[in-house]
């Protein structure tokens, strides 16, 4: 009986701790969602009541039909995909060296790495102005492409490189019996074996592009590669005092949905234990 | 189908250390070889080498009438079976074994048909849609060997296919791939530890210790003739035993009595002083259960303590070597991968013995069917070499050892 019941107890102390995190993590999310949902007049009052009083689609409406939003949005887009792409490319390929190939300076290229992961951002935002107006980086795509990508890179190759040298040497050499170049090796076996490696660290990534706001405020000065994060600080509306709360939340509520459904996508091939069943049993 | 000729392969590691040494075999197109020995005796290493996964130092590796040596292992044609299975968990079992292939870019109608042909082989046809992972072990032994036969491969190799299984599968899966190679007549260099696997599998069987090739022989040959101490003591459940002797006129005295030898065999080791008697545990007999003990000796010794199998009894005789002997004893035990605490005699006797422990009982043995072992070379001198294969010469064996310590020195 006393198994039974402090049985019941932990189960009771599991789920306060579960409605605990969960109202600590997601009652900002809520707030911001019901704030997307207020009129104008809800946002300004003084002491304004959690639910909408009355629901309005309007701040949605404005925030699409905004010709801004909408170009950051793309840029957004544009640049994260991108730039993610590009660093999980060359990190996977880079990561396969250092996991597979002993070369000289092997522990200086993962030193350096990381050494480049703990700089200071907004330490190079200075010289990256400058030296992007000389090459006429600045205000484009690419100009916060290279940066994002060489920002994420260290993180992707560390991640990447623990997921390669978990994975067996024989798959490799038995790929290469079965008659397969070095080449097709990785890509069909290495490759998707690291599959879940490869998914985190384009999360990672992603992420980062997505959320970045110093270089994107600071590289960059019309819509033409500005990101959402930089749009949404020139949201300030017609009085300085009275920010539009409402539009504001919106575009949050907005850009935040892309990256919920990537990670409910990603998480399906996040799946631990991939490489289960290759080796002996 | 092609015959795999290596030719004074040698294998030696950044640090100089040759973890394969002048080794010789040729493996007939058919032929199912074994290569044996303990832990690190280079087996696998030789494995790797055939099929291209690690550099020949020097030598020649020829595959049919071509020198492979600087081919990349997809260029080979060879089909290996990994220890570990070394399957594609992100492929089906189907997928798995299409995958050399798919490589190769044959046809989806080819393809199919071939993997319906060895998934039918090997009974895989139900778990065509799995992933390994879902596999027990012996499927996913089965899918490793799919995954070979598949492809018309000049030659099978196994690196240890079943040390990853259980005592009853791996005696399935065993007569499974005598079977298959039966069947497929295919050349195949099988690599293992285990000699009951060397025994019952090869065409033939290549003993290595070291790196060094010792003996190259039939199973039979291997067992009724070992060439050396090393060979002698690693062929054979128990293993042969080993005693101390000396021989005078045609009888060789050992521990527990003298025993009248072939006058061949007493002729060949005449003269050498003390020698290691090597006796194959079934050799001896209970004298009481023995319906016909002409041709051989008997003698009394206490036994110490018996295993009763049902259709034969352990019965194991506590002895003290001399100090000469046991020092050979012992290195042999460490070439083996073995520890033995004491020397001791393992006799094998019919089940019907009724010898209990502690008991003096008289047993009785076969004179005939002694090996006599130079200790120091550790040279077999009654081998019969018309039927011993080809044996380790043992000035190559005493360079390379002289050569390997002056490395230890050096080094």
């Amino acid at each position: 009986m006393a198994g039974v019941s402090s049985g019941t107890r932990n189960k009771i102390g599991t789920w306060i701790g579960f409605v605990l995190i969960l109202v600590w993590c997601l009652l900002p999310v809520v707030w911001i969602i019901s704030l997307s949902f207020k009129g104008p007049t809800e946002t300004s009052a003084g002491s304004p009541q959690f639910l909408p009083k009355e629901p309005t689609l309007k701040n949605y409406d404005d925030i699409l039909n905004n010709p801004d939003f909408r170009d950051s949005l793309v840029n957004s887009f544009g640049i994260a995909i991108i730039a993610t792409f590009l660093s999980v490319v060359l990190a996977t390929l880079a990561a396969y060296a250092i996991a597979r190939l002993e070369f000289k300076g092997k522990r200086l290229v993962l030193s350096l790495a990381l050494a480049i992961a703990m700089f200071p951002v907004v330490a190079l935002v200075g010289p990256l102005f400058d030296l992007w107006r000389t090459l006429g980086l600045f205000n484009t795509w690419p100009g916060l492409i290279i940066p994002y990508m060489s920002f994420t890179l260290p993180l992707a190759i560390w991640t990447l490189s623990a997921f390669f040298r978990e994975i067996p040497w024989e798959m490799e050499q038995a790929a290469q019996v079965d008659g397969a170049t070095s080449w097709q090796a990785f890509r069909k076996v290495i490759v998707p074996l690291a599959a879940p490696g490869v998914f985190t660290a384009a999360i990672l990534t992603f992420f980062f592009a997505w959320n970045e706001f110093v270089l994107a405020i600071s590289l960059t000065s019309t819509t033409q590669a500005r990101t959402v994060p930089a749009q949404l600080s020139f949201f300030v509306g017609p009085d300085p005092f009275n920010p539009p709360y409402g539009q504001l939340a919106t575009a949050s509520v907005v850009v935040t949905v892309p990256i919920i459904i990537i990670v409910l996508l990603f998480q399906r091939k996040i799946v631990a234990g991939l490489t289960s069943g290759a080796v002996k049993g | 189908m092609a015959a795999i000729e290596m030719k004074n392969i040698v294998k030696k590691y950044g640090d100089g250390f040759p973890a394969v040494n002048d080794v010789s075999i040729d493996v007939a197109d058919g032929e199912f070889m074994i290569l044996v020995g303990p832990s690190g005796c280079g087996k696998s290493t030789l494995l790797r080498m055939i099929v291209g996964l690690e550099d020949i130092t020097s030598g020649d590796m020829m595959i049919g009438d071509k020198r492979v040596n600087d081919l990349a292992p997809r260029d080979r044609n060879l089909a290996m079976v990994f220890q570990n299975y070394a399957l594609y968990p992100h492929l089906t079992v189907y997928e798995n074994i299409a995958f050399p292939l798919r490589l190769a870019k044959a046809s989806d109608d080819e393809i199919d048909k071939k993997v319906r042909a060895a998934s039918k082989t090997l009974e895989l046809d139900e778990h065509l849609d799995r992933k390994p992972g879902n596999l027990s072990g012996g499927q996913r032994q089965r899918v490793a060997m799919g995954r070979a036969i598949v492809r018309e491969a000049d030659a099978f190799l196994f690196d240890e296919p079943l040390s990853n299984l259980d005592a009853k599968l791996r005696g399935q899966m065993r007569t499974e791939i005598a079977r298959l190679q039966k069947k497929l007549g295919i050349t195949t260099v099988y690599v293992t530890h285990d000699q009951t696997e060397a025994m019952t599998l090869g065409h033939r069987v290549a003993v290595l210790k070291r790196g060094i090739l010792q003996q190259l022989a039939t199973p039979r040959e291997l067992y009724e003739n070992p060439g050396n101490l090393f060979v002698a003591g690693f062929i054979g459940s128990p293993p042969m035993n080993f005693l101390p002797a000396t021989v005078e006129g045609t009888s060789v005295k050992l521990p527990f009595g003298s025993v009248e030898l072939p006058a061949e065999k007493a002729e060949k080791a005449a003269g050498k002083g003390l020698l290691m008697a090597g006796i194959r545990p079934e050799y001896f007999e209970d004298a009481s259960v023995k319906t016909d003990p002409a041709g051989g000796s008997t003698f009394r010794a206490k036994v110490d303590v018996v295993e009763w199998l049902g259709n034969e009894t352990y019965a194991y005789i506590p002895f003290e070597a001399p100090p000469e002997v046991e020092a050979q004893l012992q290195q042999l035990e460490r070439d083996l991968d073995g520890e033995s605490l004491h020397t001791q005699l393992v006799v094998s006797l019919d089940g019907a013995s009724r010898i209990t422990e502690g008991e003096e009982a008289e047993i009785w043995v076969d004179g005939s069917k002694i090996h006599l072992f130079d200790p120091e070379t550790g040279e077999n001198l009654t081998v019969d070499h018309e039927h011993a294969g080809r044996i380790l010469d043992h000035a190559t064996q005493q360079a390379a050892d002289q050569e390997a310590k002056q490395d230890a020195v050096s080094g």
